[in-house]
């Protein structure tokens, strides 16, 4: 028994795309920087944190002021080595 | 609203996804173990590179940036005065794109072993490494055959001195 039209074209679109997303390559829209590439991140201009002293006094005075520290941010530069 | 499409397509075009899967496997393939490692002559690195056919040797990618790296650098000195008379033979490969970093971090740490910089990236593209540093392990039959993903201190180094010796004790043919 033919499968529906759309359903024909659904089985060919799904193939496709279980192939783009084992290939490796599926993330073809994202420019993924490699490992060897990192040398400007990992460049000290490129830490969002210049003042670590400077941040941590800020922290103390939130914490004084509402209990709480924490949550302020996540990492930012580096070479990811390792 | 959806043109037709004909069933006797259907298998075909099966066919033509899973062959775009395979071929986009191979463009995408890092060298592993078991694989031979590329020519790296063909590569355009700086300077002669010592003859490495017959031998053991330790190829590193590193980069005057990676932390990991500068850590890495005694251990290899270690491993080169205690191996290089059996046939070991180290290049460490650079993959910085700023000449006077590398010529500043070859100063300052002055390596006992062979150091060369990809100034392309051409072979640590082809090579296609997982992270900074890596190095690979080639056998004197110039295949892979251990592959360390970073740098972690005497673990790293005590791992590698087993594995040197067991390559040495290797005849090449």
């Amino acid at each position: 028994m033919p499968l529906p039209t759309l359903a024909r074209y659904l089985a060919v679109l799904g193939a496709l795309a279980v192939a783009l997303a084992f290939s490796g390559c599926s993330s073809a829209p994202l420019t993924r920087v490699k490992p060897w590439e990192r040398g400007t991140l990992a460049d000290v201009s490129m830490d969002p944190n210049r003042d670590p002293l400077g941040t941590a006094m800020l922290d103390h005075v939130y914490f004084s002021r509402e209990a709480a520290s924490g949550g302020t941010g996540v990492g930012g530069a580096g070479c990811g080595c390792n | 609203m959806w043109p037709r499409l004909e069933t006797s397509r259907l298998p075909r075009t099966c066919l033509l996804a899973a062959l775009a899967l395979a071929s986009a496997h191979s463009v995408c393939a890092a060298v592993a173990v078991g694989d031979a490692f590329p020519d790296m002559a063909l590569a355009n690195l700086a300077g002669p590179l010592p003859a490495t056919a017959g031998n053991v040797a330790l190829v590193d990618f590193w980069a005057s940036w990676c932390a990991p790296c500068k850590a890495s650098f005694p251990a290899y000195g270690r491993l080169n005065a205690a191996y290089a008379a059996q046939g070991l033979v180290i290049v460490a490969v650079s993959v910085d794109q700023d000449p006077a970093a590398y010529a500043i971090f070859v100063k300052r740490y002055g390596p006992p072993f062979f150091v060369t910089r990809d100034a392309d990236q051409k072979l640590v593209a082809a090579v296609d490494i997982p992270t900074m540093p890596t190095s690979y392990l080639i056998d004197r039959k110039g295949k892979v055959r251990f592959l360390h993903t970073g740098f972690h201190g005497d673990a790293t180094e005590a791992e590698l001195r087993h594995e040197i010796e067991t390559l040495l004790a290797e005849k090449a043919s």
